[in-house]
């Protein structure tokens, strides 16, 4: 019931009980005629009358059907056929003229001129659609009825293009029309139709139709939405490109595995602080600029005494069911130490040579390129007492300053991989992104969409300059828009500040120098017998998320303390990543660290002082792999044997799927709602390895 | 602008089942499955679900089962059809009675509605609608029969829906609207399949359907509405963005809908109330967290305890 007026309860007058009698009596007319199957011309006007009053009723539809199937059969010669047709098409415009977005009604039309009984009346149909659009141009029912009607007359895309034109000269506020549009056009570009073929043309000429609706109301969203799609269209990269790896290309690693082969470590030469890797295998990283598929052992081949290129399994680094991921890793097994000699050996990693790495949107990887590192054995095993000092309580230093860790060690030559493809992105699309600047600087001050456009086209200029560079022309500007939106537009605040985190990250990790003003050299950031490599400090940044990380994959201690996380979504990114500390955050749930189910070196982790437990209303419940999501792989068996073994799966699901699968040695939940005497116990249950502070 | 009227709610829901011969009960009369789980949601959220009598429910809603196909009707008489299906199974649920129910026929009758593209007709006429992909997976999952069906064509039919703004339609080139948005979402989430869904941009074009009176619209440029509430704001804590919109000014909005005097929950301000736009209220209440509510599920739409329920009782 929609717009209409309240009215004070009133006891039923005689007029609208008769109203209701009547209403009743058909009803029960039709109920009694569709259960007998009565098809009498009489019974058939009475169920007309009960859909001129209420055009809802589905079973009034069916009855139809099968008394126009029935009398069809009846019917002799094409005279009676167009009657019995022309018969159920009034009915439907009577039902529209009652509810133009009935559901029932526009179905019943299109079941009946699908019948292919007749040649359909084209112009009535246009007709009714251009009497009905009149009404309301906004009706979807109306839209998507004459998509059926074009498809059925074969009317082409281009004249369906120009009909959204005419709809948009008329008013510029119609979404509906911008979104035929949309759709038409990007199908008409994809396939080059004729007159089509020249994308930056048919682009431009968008461009100018859209700033004429933008000009003429700055606040209507209608354009605003359509002109983000052309951005998109825009800067979206064509081209697949790797943009970094671990380990980079030129590195050398020496690898000292200890005697029983549990641990090696790997320490880049000549430094001496190392990655300890506690499974005995080595990852490589790869990270493309966009989601790809198709990274395997014919795509990515993988030179080394150590293995066979055959053997290797690539995974998506993904949280998620996608055959999709930017990040993909491999893990090569560290060899049996006693039969290698102190020879340098190489590993040589070859990509792109098939053409299977695939981009969603179907571009390929096709510029094929090469990279190596070098690894080395010690041949000196590993003093116990070192190996052993994961097992030792791990000490965040948690002074509130900004301090780190620097192993003299940053990646900032990475691999780079597309060093000698800095991305080409054509003359045209860097005019355009330009010239909407200027354009848009000019426009008035205070409108939202003007400056959140703005902040999206700096962003997406700073993205084309190069990928290489990480060069961030714009990130000021973009940060004091952001600033400016959360004041002017405070209801979506939370949508400025989570773009504004992944400014923040870009900013911070873009070069040696930035990401070194956060981390200032001490040496007691964490306990003394772990000299890990590559730990980081991004603290105290009002981070809602994390981005950037690609920038960040050889990080194997991460301290994001003090920051305003919600989600973590991307971290998994972070092969290496060893100890995680998101003490004081904003984590609400404990299906928000899914993505740590892929970190398999992850052993410390300090959630202290989160929301985990606050909040009823968990928003990952269906990002993470459960029951819910019928995505549980092999947890069902897991589930049933805590059912069995008594454990409250229903209220602690959430722990027991997360926590099997982490390996920790070393977890904080205190200043958590979660963390009870209920918590402790069943994460002593599921995860006995590890210590609970 | 006040609290929940929770007892005045209760009241008016209960005096909706009673009055079913006015003019305006019987224009609804063809829907009442679903109004019935509208109605004993709204209940169970605020608390009250033991107001009715669960027998002379359970009787009803199985009177209404069409045992030749295996659905279920609107009311009785009637013909069956997927979303009075989904009505029915949901109310059974609440009252943990799916027991009662030929799991086996209810599933086969929606598994027979998948067409050969993935996509579901709503009923043996063929209308085909994403809302009846949500429908059928929703019910499907509920009788844990997902089995049945081909779930990775179901998932490719919705995909095959989604628009260039990150929404999606009820079929392919369909504008993008919040109630099919719910639809594709919650299927999709359901089927483990939301990487399928642009987070960002769909949850950019979700949050500006918030307007300035608070309340949410359904699409770009319309007036806001409470069934919104629930539509837009379920798809936003599905995909994880629900804190891109002020949930404050949401919440004074859906209160000032309310009919003070009678109870009841309407679309806008001062509009006529009725029971869809109570349930829709009071679950949108419910995802922000409105104190003394039951916590609804974004993706069911049943309370998150009956969810578990299903999902990890001990058979």
């Amino acid at each position: 019931m929609h717009g209409r007026p309240r009215q004070p309860p009133q006891a039923e007058d005689a007029a609208s009980a008769s109203k209701a009698s009547n209403l009743r009596e058909l009803q029960s007319k039709l109920l009694h005629n569709h259960h007998q199957r009565i098809y009498s011309q009489e019974a058939i006007d009475a169920s007309s009358k009960l859909l001129d009053i209420n055009p809802e009723i589905l079973t009034a539809w069916n009855y139809r059907k099968l008394a126009f199937q029935h009398n069809l059969q009846e019917a002799s010669d094409p005279p009676h056929f167009k009657s019995l047709v022309n018969d159920e098409l009034r009915v439907v415009e009577m039902a529209l003229r009652r509810n133009p977005k009935s559901y029932g009604a526009w179905y019943h039309r299109k079941w009946v001129l699908s019948q292919g009984l007749l040649e359909v009346d084209f112009d009535r149909e246009f007709y009714l659609l251009d009497q009905l659009l009149k009404v309301d141009a906004r009706n979807f029912h109306g839209w998507s009825y004459r998509r059926f009607v074009a498809k059925m007359k074969d009317v082409s895309e281009v004249e369906e293009l120009k009909f959204t034109m005419d709809m948009i000269d008329s008013n510029f506020s119609n979404y509906s029309a911008w979104h035929n549009r949309s759709a038409l056009l990007s199908h008409l570009l994809s396939k080059k139709a004729h007159g089509f073929d020249e994308r930056e043309k048919i682009l431009a000429e968008e461009y100018d139709l859209v700033r004429q609706a933008l000009f003429t109301d700055p606040s209507d969203q209608s354009g605003w939405f359509y002109h983000l799609w052309l951005l998109d269209q825009t800067v979206t990269p064509d081209e697949v490109l790797l943009i970094s790896s671990w380990p980079f290309d030129g590195s050398n690693w020496c690898i000292t595995v200890d005697e029983d082969k549990v641990h090696c470590k790997v320490s880049q030469l000549p430094c001496s602080s190392y990655y300890f890797l506690n499974s005995g295998k080595l990852p490589i990283v790869l990270y493309f600029n966009q989601p790809v598929k198709g990274v395997h052992s014919s795509s990515v081949i993988v030179n080394s005494v150590f293995v066979k290129n055959e053997d290797l399994i690539w995974r998506p680094v993904t949280p998620t069911k996608s055959e999709q991921a930017a990040c993909w890793v491999v893990y090569i097994g560290i060899p049996d130490f006693q039969k290698i000699d102190t020879k340098v050996y190489a590993v040589e990693i070859n990509i792109g040579h098939s053409k299977d790495i695939i981009s969603s949107n179907g571009s390929v990887f096709s510029h094929p390129l090469q990279f190596r590192f070098n690894l080395s054995f010690n041949s000196i095993s590993l003093e116990h007492a070192e190996v052993e000092s994961i097992d030792e309580l791990f000490v965040w230093n948690d002074s509130g300053s900004s301090v780190a860790e620097h192993c003299g060690f940053f990646p900032f030559n990475r691999v780079n991989a597309s060093e000698d493809h800095t991305l080409k992105s054509s003359k045209w699309n860097l005019e355009t992104i330009s010239y909407e600047i200027d354009l848009f600087k000019e426009l008035e001050e205070n409108c939202k969409f003007v400056k959140l456009t703005l902040a999206r086209l700096f962003l997406a200029q700073d993205a084309m300059m190069s990928y290489k560079t990480c060069s961030l022309i714009h990130s000021r500007d973009v940060l004091r828009l952001f600033d400016d939106l959360i004041r002017l537009d405070p209801m979506h605040a939370g949508y400025y500040e989570d773009e504004r985190s992944i400014v923040v990250v870009n900013q911070v990790t873009s070069d040696e120098q930035s990401l070194m003003s956060q981390n200032s050299h001490s040496s007691n950031y964490f306990s003394s017998k772990l000299p890990l490599n590559g730990c980081i400090q991004l603290t105290n940044l009002s981070l809602t998320r994390i981005g950037s990380v690609d920038r960040l994959l050889w990080v194997q201690v991460l301290d994001l303390s003090h920051n305003k996380l919600h989600s973590l979504a991307g971290i998994e990114a972070l092969q290496l990543l060893t100890c995680l500390n998101l003490r004081n955050n904003q984590i609400n749930s404990l299906t928000a660290l899914e993505p740590l189910k892929l970190l398999s070196f992850l052993r410390v982790l300090d959630l202290s002082f989160n929301k985990i437990g606050a909040h009823p209303v968990d928003t990952t419940r269906y990002l993470c792999h459960s029951p819910l999501s019928h995505s549980i792989f092999g947890a069902k068996k897991c589930i049933e044997d805590y059912l069995e073994a008594n454990i409250n799966v229903t209220d602690h699901w959430e722990a027991i799927l997360l926590f099997r699968e982490l390996r920790l040695k070393q977890l904080e939940v205190k200043g958590n709602v979660v963390a009870d005497e209920n918590f402790r116990d069943l994460f002593a249950k599921v995860a006995s390895h590890a210590d609970l502070a | 602008m006040g609290d929940l009227e929770v007892h005045k709610h209760v009241q008016y829901i209960i005096s909706v089942e009673k009055k079913k011969e006015s003019f305006e009960a019987l224009v609804m009369e063809h829907l009442r499955m679903n109004g019935a789980y509208w109605g004993l949601t709204t209940l169970d959220l605020l608390q009250n679900i033991t107001a009715v009598d669960q027998e002379e429910v359970i009787s009803w809603v199985m009177s209404c089962w069409d045992q030749d196909s295996g659905g279920f009707t609107g009311t009785v008489g009637h013909d069956p059809h997927v979303h009075y299906t989904l009505s029915a199974v949901q109310i059974l649920a609440l009252f943990d009675r799916l027991d009662i129910l030929d799991k086996d026929k209810v599933s086969s009758y929606i598994a027979r509605l998948q067409n050969e593209d993935g996509s579901f007709s709503g009923d043996i006429w063929g209308e085909i609608d994403t809302r009846f992909s949500y429908c059928a997976i929703c019910c499907l999952s509920i009788l844990h029969c997902l089995d049945k069906i081909n779930v990775e064509k179901a998932v490719n039919y919705i995909v095959s829906c989604k628009n260039l703004d990150g929404g999606f339609g009820c079929t392919a080139g369909g504008e993008s609207h919040a109630g099919q948005i719910f639809c594709c979402v919650g299927a999709l989430s359901i089927a483990g399949a939301l990487h399928h869904v642009d987070r960002d941009l769909l949850g950019w074009w979700l949050c500006e359907r918030q307007c300035k009176d608070g309340g949410l619209n359904g699409r770009p440029e319309k007036l806001a509405d409470v069934c919104y509430s629930w539509w837009v704001l379920s798809s936003l804590v599905m995909i994880d963005r629900v804190h891109w919109i002020d949930k404050t000014k949401l919440a004074m909005y859906i209160l000032s809908c309310q009919d003070r005097e009678n109870g009841g929950i309407s679309d806008r301000p001062d509009n006529a109330v009725d029971v869809f736009h109570t349930y829709f209220g009071v679950a949108g209440l419910s995802l922000m967290e409105y104190p003394g509510l039951k916590s609804i599920d974004p993706a069911f739409a049943l309370p998150v305890d009956v969810v578990n329920r299903i999902f990890f009782k001990k058979p």
